[in-house]
């Protein structure tokens, strides 16, 4: 079979998992957590982290040092200046113009601004960035956002951290057949190895998560676990399965089986 | 035996403490002007392992820190034992589920169980866990105390306000407790900022710790006595001292009040920002290198922990012993070994 690669912004990757980094009970542990994931891109807060004089540096440098590709992204940002701005920021301290895109609109589901993530998205992608947007299933949002300059986007698969898995498998399906060649990434809400199967298996291109492997009892082994799920989601996909139906449909025909009974008495 | 401890923080204070018991002559030097004027001042002083498991500390956490519940219990006994509580906000309730299910030690208590123990807390909870074991204390008042004991041993002389080298020096053994300081010795060291603040009022009344679970930022309330409570902390991935942000504040005042309305209308008297050390797994590493032992890395777990590596220190210079828990490079490998 032919090397099955992912190309974002025309970078080819081989693993389809992209971890986030917050929320580990150590730098160190999340090193394990990305070795066993076998992910070549991890994704970095800054708002918060960066103070009044970007003090976060101690903590990105061990980033940096563990040697996978950055996508730097605007957590924690609700507007789209504030969006703006930590890109800039983002872009000079990992010198990548990658950037995810989250304009927070809502407390209570952390859902985005859509109108705001738009604007900023353009604001941006005129600037020269590659904007990874983190938004809803869409279909309207998603034109704006590709007509705006970005050429990957993350919908959501329920509320950030909620570990609720794919909310709404009819909008991510009516997304992937919408837009059959944008580079599709289920951001936000995976919980489990499963759901993340179940991305793939729709023909996502890619998983994007952070709290569920972060926080599990054992980060390394559920990093392992998601690797193995999104590559047996994205096999499968691949294969062709089969279409489900109501009744029964044996694997080997029954007719004639009286017989084979009969020549045996 | 001539001991040097550089750092007048709780690991400089246990280590000086636990040298001076066995009988060494320690001379304590600190370069402020006073005992726990570091991130010990910042503390929550929590001695609470259990729950730190719950939080998702490593194992050896727990055992150290039993270690050390014991030390601010009876060996010097600043802590009151009265237990801590641990609670969620209802629409957090599985977080309360993840808590108990990565540690030990604790009771499940319903709403009217939360009522007998914090009677200020009755019909707030429907479920809590409590930790019976653990402790808690002031810290300021602890390390003052540790300090004041220190003064009056023959064989202890403190000295403030002065700085000093861990590579030069006449003692047997130098213990460089700087902290976040030796960052010059311990180019692996890291800091992750942390805020706090004190509130006062009079309407509430707690017994004794409690945390409030949160997806995404868990805080704590330790009572301090005269109606005044410390709420903790935040934990930041930069270095950046003493600059108290709009955010952190919010997060922490935010939980207090869902832990009882009336801290809304209480008094904040203090805000504070400190920077805790930490190596790259969060704990905490004695280091011996020719006559000089580098007790860093506490982390959130200087009260914790710092009794536990002090009496570690005392065995490594009085017989030689090695403790693969605190001393190996990369316990990380070993675990998983």
């Amino acid at each position: 079979m032919e090397q099955d690669s992912l190309s974002l912004y025309g970078v080819a990757l081989a693993s389809r998992l992209i971890i986030g980094t917050a929320q580990y009970p150590s730098p160190a542990i999340l090193a394990k957590a990305i070795t066993a994931a076998k992910a070549e891109v991890v994704t970095v807060s800054l708002r918060r982290e960066s103070g009044a004089s970007r003090a976060g540096e101690n903590f990105w440098s061990l980033i940096r040092e563990f040697g996978v590709r950055v996508l730097p992204n605007t957590a924690g940002c609700r507007t789209v200046k504030e969006a703006v701005t930590t890109a800039q920021m983002a872009r000079e301290v990992f010198d990548t113009p990658w950037i995810k895109l989250e304009v927070i609109g809502e407390e209570d589901t952390l859902q985005p601004d859509v109108f705001g993530l738009v604007e900023a998205a353009s604001i941006l992608a005129r600037d020269g960035f590659h904007v990874f947007p983190y938004t809803t299933e869409d279909l309207v949002v998603a034109e704006k956002l590709l007509g705006a300059g970005c050429e990957v986007l993350m919908p959501w698969g329920a509320p950030i951290g909620s570990g609720r898995g794919l909310n709404n498998p009819y909008g991510l399906r009516a997304l992937r057949a919408h837009f059959p060649n944008v580079p599709l990434i289920v951001d936000a809400g995976i919980g489990t190895p499963s759901h993340a199967a179940t991305a793939m298996e729709l023909g996502y291109d890619a998983v994007l998560l952070n709290t569920a492997i972060a926080k599990a009892g054992d980060p390394a082994a559920m990093a392992r676990a998601f690797a193995l799920a999104v590559e047996a989601g994205r096999l499968g996909r691949l294969a062709d399965p089969i279409e489900p139906r109501d009744m029964a449909s044996p694997s080997t025909p029954v007719i004639g089986r009286a017989f084979t009974d009969l020549a045996r008495a | 035996m001539r001991i040097r401890v550089i750092g007048a923080g709780v690991a400089g204070l246990a280590a000086a403490f636990e040298f001076a018991r066995a009988g060494c002559e320690v001379l304590l030097i600190e370069r402020r002007e006073g005992p726990g004027l570091g991130c010990s001042h910042l503390a929550g002083g929590m001695i609470a392992p259990w729950c730190e498991a719950g939080e998702g500390a490593d194992p050896c956490v727990v055992d150290l820190g039993v270690e050390s519940l014991r030390f601010w219990t009876e060996t010097a006994p600043l802590a009151v034992a009265q237990g801590s509580l641990v609670v969620a906000p209802a629409r957090d309730q599985p977080e309360l589920a993840r808590f108990a299910r990565r540690t030990s030690g604790f009771q499940n208590l319903d709403a009217a169980g939360v009522a007998a123990l914090e009677p200020d807390l009755s019909g707030r909870f429907e479920q809590a866990l409590f930790f019976p074991q653990e402790a808690h204390l002031d810290p300021r008042a602890a390390l003052a105390s540790l300090a004041a004991r220190l003064v009056e041993c023959a064989n202890v002389a403190l000295r403030f306000g002065v700085d000093a080298d861990p590579l030069t020096g006449k003692a047997d053994w130098t213990i460089d407790c700087r902290g976040f300081d030796a960052r010059d010795a311990l180019p692996e060291l890291r800091g992750v900022k942390g805020e706090m603040l004190v509130l006062a009022t009079s309407e509430v009344t707690l017994a004794r710790p409690v945390r409030m679970l949160h997806p995404r930022h868990p805080v704590y309330i330790v009572p301090r006595g005269d109606g005044r409570f410390m709420i903790g902390a935040t934990m930041i991935e930069n270095d950046e001292p003493g600059r108290v942000t709009a955010r952190g504040m919010l997060e922490l005042l935010g939980a207090a009040y869902a832990v009882h309305p009336a801290f809304a209308e209480a008094e904040i008297i203090e805000t504070g920002a400190g920077v805790r050390p930490a190596f790259p797994d969060n704990l905490p590493r004695l280091r011996v290198k020719d006559r000089v032992m580098s007790i860093n890395g506490f982390y959130r777990h200087g009260f914790l922990l710092a009794p536990a590596l002090a009496r570690r220190a005392v065995e490594v210079a009085l017989q030689g012993a090695y403790f693969p828990e605190v001393m190996d490079a990369d316990q990380d490998q070993r675990r998983s070994a």
